[in-house]
C-alpha cells in the first residue's frame, strides 16, 4: 500500500484493517502520534488526512492510501508552526501524552476557522486530557488566532 | 513519610573528566539499595552516572532529575533550585531524567521513586548544595586565573566577574579549570532574597519535546530486534484462564507466540502478596496491531474464581455492615462518647465513595530485555514508564531469582501517573514474556485492560456521629471508617499494628479544635485489587470530613466559612488560607443569580488548599460547573505557573471523580473499559478557575496532589446550597438520579 506522511512517499505492507494510528506508530517510526483509546474518543491518535482531523486508531489503512497525511512531526522542523510557539508560549502541556492529538485538532480548527470564539473551541476541541490542561489549551488556540 | 535529617553525612566528590568541562556528582552514603556503604561509592567512582549536573565548555548545563516527570513539572522544578544556587543562566538549562542507579537514590527514603507530592520536599536540601557547590568551583577557578581573592568575585546568569578590574569569565570559559577543583563539602546556600529563578514562572524545560511528537514515552521505546505483545488477564481477577483458541490465535499473520503468564509460577507466585497479578495470557507478534488481532482470535475464556456472585450492590452492602462492626481506635481525644451524650443536638451521617480507576492517558506499557547469561547470571533491562523504580527492581528480581544490580531501568517520561505506575504488575508481565520470547518485548495493553486490571482507589465508607454544644459549635466528633488496605500489600512498611495509615489520613488528623474526637478504622479488603489513587487517603476522607462539617454548619444555621473560621482559631495558615478564599470566591457576597457556592479545605502532603466550587443546577439536575477559586499554600514555592497547573489539574481530576468516576462490579469483574463508559471532563465542561498563591517562607509542600481533595467535598457542598440536596455518595451524576 502506498502512503503519503508529511510529504514522503511510503510503501507498506500490512493488513488491510490495520488502522493508520499503528502503520504511523509501528511501521513509519512516527511515534508522535499516541494511542489512547482504541475507539475514537480520547483523540489523542489525531492527524489529518487531506486537511480534515481524523482519529487515526480507527481509520484502516485501506481508507487512506493515496491521501496526504500530515503528522504532529510534519507540521515543522523547528517548533515554528504557530500552534507550536502558542503550545510553548503558553506552557501547555503537563504529561504531554495527549498533547499531539490536541496540536493537531487546534490546527484543523483554526484552518477552518481563524478566529474561534469560546463556544467554537469548545465544539471542535473535543479530546480528553487527564492532567486537565484545558485552560492552557483554550489560551494558546486564541493566541495562535492572533 | 518519615523525614529525617541526613546533611551532617552528605558529602560532594567531583566526578569529572575535566576535558569536557565540569561535571559534578555526588552520593549520599549508605542510602544504597543494600546500605552499603562501599558500593554506592563504587559505583559512583567506576562510571559516570553520578553526575548531576555538568558544564559544558559552551556553557551549555546539563541537570539529572532523579524523579519520574508525569506531568507535575519535576523536570523543571527540580533544575531550578539547582539552578538558581549555580547563577545559572536559566536560557542555557537542559534536564534529563536520571539513571536508575545508587547515587540518585534519595537520602531520606534510601530508593526511587516518585510519588508522595514529594519530589521537591525531598530533595531541595541534597540538591541545592549542588548547585551551590558548582558555584563556588567556578568562582575559585576564576578567582585562581586572575589572581584575585574570592571574595572580590561575583556570579550572576553564568558568568563570573571581577568588578574591580572589570574582568568577566563565562561558566562556559570556566568548566574545564574547574572541573579540577576538589568540590567543597559546606557551600553557602543563597537567602531567600538571593533568588533569581526559585519563584519565578520559568518556562518548563520539556514543552518544546512535547509540542512535535519528539518526547520519547515508555511506549514510544523501540530497541533492536524488538517484538511486540498485549496481554489479557482474568475479568475478575482472581479467576484463572480455563480455554483458548491458540490454533486460531498463531494463525493470524505476524503472531509469533502464545504465553501463558500463570500466578502459580515459582517466583511469581513469591511477589503475588505484593503485586496481586491475575492470571493471564499474552500474544506476541510483530507489531501491536497484529498482537491484538491475534489475542481477539485467541478468545481467552476465564472462571470467575468464587467471586461470580459480587457486585457493587453486594460491595456496598457488605461495607455498610462493616461500619456497625468494631474498627481499630486510631484517634482517642478526650471523652466523645460522654460528651455526645451531653451535647445539645447530635448530627449523624454516613458516607460512600466508590472504587476510582486511574486511566492515565497512556495506557500501561513496558518494553523488556530478558537476557540469560549461564556463567554470569541472568540480568534484565527495562524501559518503563514507571513512578517506582526501587520497588519494580525488587520485585522483578525476586520474580526471577537474580540480585537487584542485575535490574537495569530506563525511566522514561510517561503518560500520566497518577499513582497507577508506583505498581510493578507491567514490568514483571514484560519481563517474563521477554523471557519466553528470548527477545526484548514491548507490551502495550489495551485501554480495555488499563481499565479492568487497576489497582483501584478504595471504595471506603465513614460514619460521623457528631455532637453540639447549645451555641452550635461541635464539641464531640466521631468518625467511624471503612477501608480496604492499600499499604498492607505494597507499602508495608508504613502498615502498623492493623492500621493502614492511608486509610485514615485526612480523618485522623482533622485541623478543627474539637476537644473530643474519636476516629476508628476498619479494614475491609475484597477481590478487588486497590492502589495509590493522587491524594491516596485524602482524596475520600477530604470528601467525608469537608461534607460533614458542611453538614454540620447547616444544622447549627452557621454560615460554613464562619464556622470553619472558628474552629481554625488557633491555625494561622489554614485561617490565612481561609480568609483568602473568602475574598477572592466573594463568599460573603451573594452569588450571581441561579448560581450557588460550596467551600472545602483540606490539608495534604503538607500543603493546605482551600477551594470554593460555584455551581447551578437545572430542574433536570444537570450540573453546571461555573467557576473554581482555589487558594494553596505550599509553603516556598519554586514555580507559580507550575502550581497553577497542578491546582488546575488536581481540581479537574477530583471535579471529575466527583461527578461522574468510579468503577462499577457486576459478576465480580469491572463493568467500565474505556472512556466510552469511564467519561472523563472535556474542554466544554471546564469552569473558570482562579488560582492565589499564600506567600510565605515556610518549608515546601506538595503541589501534584494537595489540590485533589477539597474539590469533590466543595462540588457538593454547593449543589446542598442549590438543590438542599446532600451527597453522601459519589459519584454525584449517579447520586442525583436516585431518589
Amino acid at each position: 500500500m502506498d502512503l503519503t506522511v508529511n510529504d514522503r512517499q511510503y510503501r507498506v505492507d500490512v493488513d488491510a484493517d490495520t488502522p493508520l494510528l499503528w502503520v504511523l506508530r509501528d511501521t513509519l517510526d512516527l511515534t508522535g502520534t499516541k494511542f489512547g483509546c482504541g475507539i475514537a474518543q480520547c483523540g489523542a491518535c489525531s492527524v489529518l488526512v487531506g486537511g480534515e482531523l481524523q482519529r487515526s486508531c480507527v481509520l484502516p489503512i485501506s481508507a487512506v492510501a493515496g491521501r496526504e497525511i500530515t503528522t504532529i512531526e510534519g507540521l515543522s522542523d523547528d517548533n515554528s508552526n504557530p500552534v507550536q510557539q502558542a503550545w510553548i508560549a503558553e506552557d501547555v502541556p503537563q504529561c504531554g501524552y495527549c498533547q499531539s492529538g490536541q496540536i493537531m485538532a487546534a490546527v484543523a480548527l483554526l484552518k477552518k476557522t481563524p478566529r474561534p470564539t469560546d463556544a467554537q473551541i469548545d465544539a471542535s476541541m473535543t479530546n480528553i486530557c487527564r492532567c486537565g490542561t484545558y485552560s492552557r489549551i483554550r489560551k494558546a488556540v486564541h493566541r495562535a488566532a492572533s | 513519610m518519615l523525614i529525617r535529617n541526613i546533611s551532617r553525612r552528605r558529602f560532594l566528590r567531583n566526578s569529572a573528566t575535566a576535558a569536557t568541562g565540569l561535571t559534578l556528582g555526588f552520593s549520599l552514603p549508605g542510602c544504597g539499595p543494600e546500605g552499603n556503604q562501599t558500593s554506592a561509592v563504587a559505583e559512583v567512582l567506576t562510571s559516570d552516572v553520578s553526575a548531576w549536573l555538568s558544564i559544558s565548555t559552551e556553557g551549555l548545563i546539563t541537570i539529572r532529575v532523579p524523579s519520574s516527570e508525569m506531568g507535575q513539572g519535576v523536570l523543571t522544578a527540580l533544575p531550578m533550585i539547582i539552578a538558581d544556587e549555580l547563577d545559572a543562566d536559566w536560557a542555557k538549562v537542559r534536564s534529563e531524567i536520571a539513571p536508575f542507579s545508587a547515587a540518585f537514590n534519595n537520602p531520606y527514603t534510601g530508593g526511587r521513586g516518585t510519588g508522595g507530592s514529594s519530589a521537591v520536599r525531598l530533595w531541595w536540601p541534597s540538591i541545592a548544595k549542588a548547585g551551590a557547590a558548582a558555584r563556588e568551583m567556578l568562582v575559585q577557578a576564576a578567582a585562581a586565573q586572575w589572581g584575585v581573592p574570592v571574595a572580590e568575585l561575583t556570579t550572576a546568569k553564568a558568568v563570573v566577574t571581577h568588578a574591580a578590574s572589570g574582568r568577566q569569565a563565562s561558566y562556559g570559559a570556566l568548566a574545564e579549570a574547574a572541573g579540577k577543583l576538589v568540590p567543597p563539602q559546606d557551600p553557602q546556600l543563597k537567602t531567600r532574597d538571593q533568588y533569581t529563578i526559585i519563584g519565578t514562572s520559568a518556562k518548563r524545560l520539556d514543552t518544546p519535546s512535547k509540542v512535535n511528537g519528539s518526547a520519547v514515552f515508555g511506549i514510544d521505546v523501540k530497541v533492536p530486534d524488538m517484538v511486540y505483545a498485549t496481554t489479557r488477564a482474568s475479568p475478575t481477577f482472581v479467576g484463572r484462564l480455563t480455554d483458548m483458541d491458540e490454533e486460531t490465535a498463531l494463525a493470524v499473520r505476524g503472531v509469533l507466540a502464545v504465553i501463558r503468564l500463570p500466578i502459580t509460577e515459582r517466583g511469581v507466585a513469591d511477589v503475588q502478596q505484593i503485586v496481586a497479578l491475575a492470571d493471564s495470557v499474552a500474544v506476541v507478534a510483530d507489531s501491536y496491531w497484529q498482537a491484538k488481532k491475534g489475542m481477539d482470535a485467541l478468545n481467552p475464556q476465564f472462571d470467575d474464581g468464587g467471586v461470580g456472585d459480587v457486585s457493587s450492590a453486594s460491595m456496598l452492602r457488605d461495607i455498610k455492615q462493616a461500619l456497625s462492626e468494631e474498627g481499630i481506635p486510631v484517634r482517642d481525644d478526650g471523652d466523645t462518647d460522654q460528651a455526645l451524650a451531653d451535647a445539645a443536638q447530635v448530627v449523624a451521617a454516613e458516607y460512600t465513595v466508590p472504587f476510582l480507576a486511574h486511566l492515565t492517558m497512556e495506557p500501561m506499557n513496558c518494553t523488556a530485555h530478558y537476557q540469560v547469561d549461564s556463567v554470569n547470571g541472568d540480568r534484565v533491562e527495562l524501559w518503563a514508564p514507571t513512578q517506582g523504580e526501587s520497588h519494580g527492581a525488587m520485585v522483578i528480581g525476586e520474580v526471577f531469582g537474580i540480585p537487584a544490580h542485575k535490574v537495569t531501568i530506563h525511566t522514561t517520561l510517561m503518560g500520566g501517573g497518577l499513582g497507577r505506575r508506583y505498581e510493578a504488575d507491567f514490568l514483571v508481565q514484560s519481563a517474563r514474556l521477554s523471557k519466553a520470547v528470548g527477545k526484548p518485548v514491548k507490551m502495550i495493553w489495551s485501554r480495555e485492560e488499563d481499565v479492568q486490571h487497576d489497582y483501584y482507589r478504595p471504595a471506603s465508607a465513614s460514619r460521623f456521629t457528631v455532637g453540639l454544644d447549645d451555641t452550635g459549635l461541635p464539641v464531640a466528633w466521631k468518625n467511624a471508617i471503612v477501608c480496604p488496605s492499600v499499604a498492607q500489600r505494597n507499602f508495608s512498611a508504613a502498615y502498623a499494628n492493623g492500621v493502614d495509615p492511608f486509610s485514615v489520613e485526612g480523618a485522623v488528623n482533622i485541623p478543627y479544635a474539637i476537644p473530643n474526637q474519636w476516629v476508628s478504622l476498619r479494614q475491609h479488603d475484597t477481590h478487588v485489587p486497590v492502589g495509590s489513587w493522587r491524594s491516596v487517603g485524602s482524596s475520600h476522607n477530604g470528601f467525608y470530613v469537608e461534607s460533614m462539617l458542611d453538614e454540620v454548619a447547616h444544622a447549627s444555621s452557621r454560615d460554613p466559612f464562619a464556622l470553619r473560621r472558628r474552629l481554625l482559631q488557633n491555625k494561622p495558615r489554614f485561617l490565612t488560607v481561609l480568609d483568602l478564599l473568602e475574598e477572592k470566591s466573594h463568599w460573603l457576597e451573594p452569588a450571581p443569580a441561579g448560581r450557588y457556592r460550596g467551600m472545602a479545605i483540606h490539608e495534604s502532603f503538607a500543603s493546605i488548599v482551600g477551594e470554593v466550587a460555584e455551581v447551578s443546577v437545572d430542574d433536570a439536575g444537570a450540573i453546571t460547573l461555573h467557576r473554581m477559586t482555589c487558594v494553596v499554600d505550599c509553603g516556598r514555592v519554586v514555580n507559580p505557573a507550575i502550581v497553577e497547573s497542578q491546582m488546575e489539574s488536581a481540581m479537574l481530576d477530583g471535579l471529575t471523580a466527583a461527578l461522574r468516576g468510579g468503577v462499577t462490579i457486576k459478576a465480580g469483574r469491572v463493568e467500565q473499559s474505556n472512556f466510552d463508559t469511564y467519561r472523563m471532563m472535556r474542554m466544554a465542561e471546564v469552569p473558570q478557575m482562579d488560582i492565589h498563591i499564600v506567600q510565605n517562607d515556610e518549608p515546601p509542600g506538595g503541589v501534584g496532589e494537595p489540590g485533589v481533595p477539597p474539590s469533590m467535598p466543595a462540588l457538593a457542598n454547593a449543589i446542598f446550597a442549590a438543590t438542599g440536596r446532600r451527597i453522601r455518595s459519589l459519584p454525584i451524576e449517579a447520586a442525583m438520579q436516585t431518589a
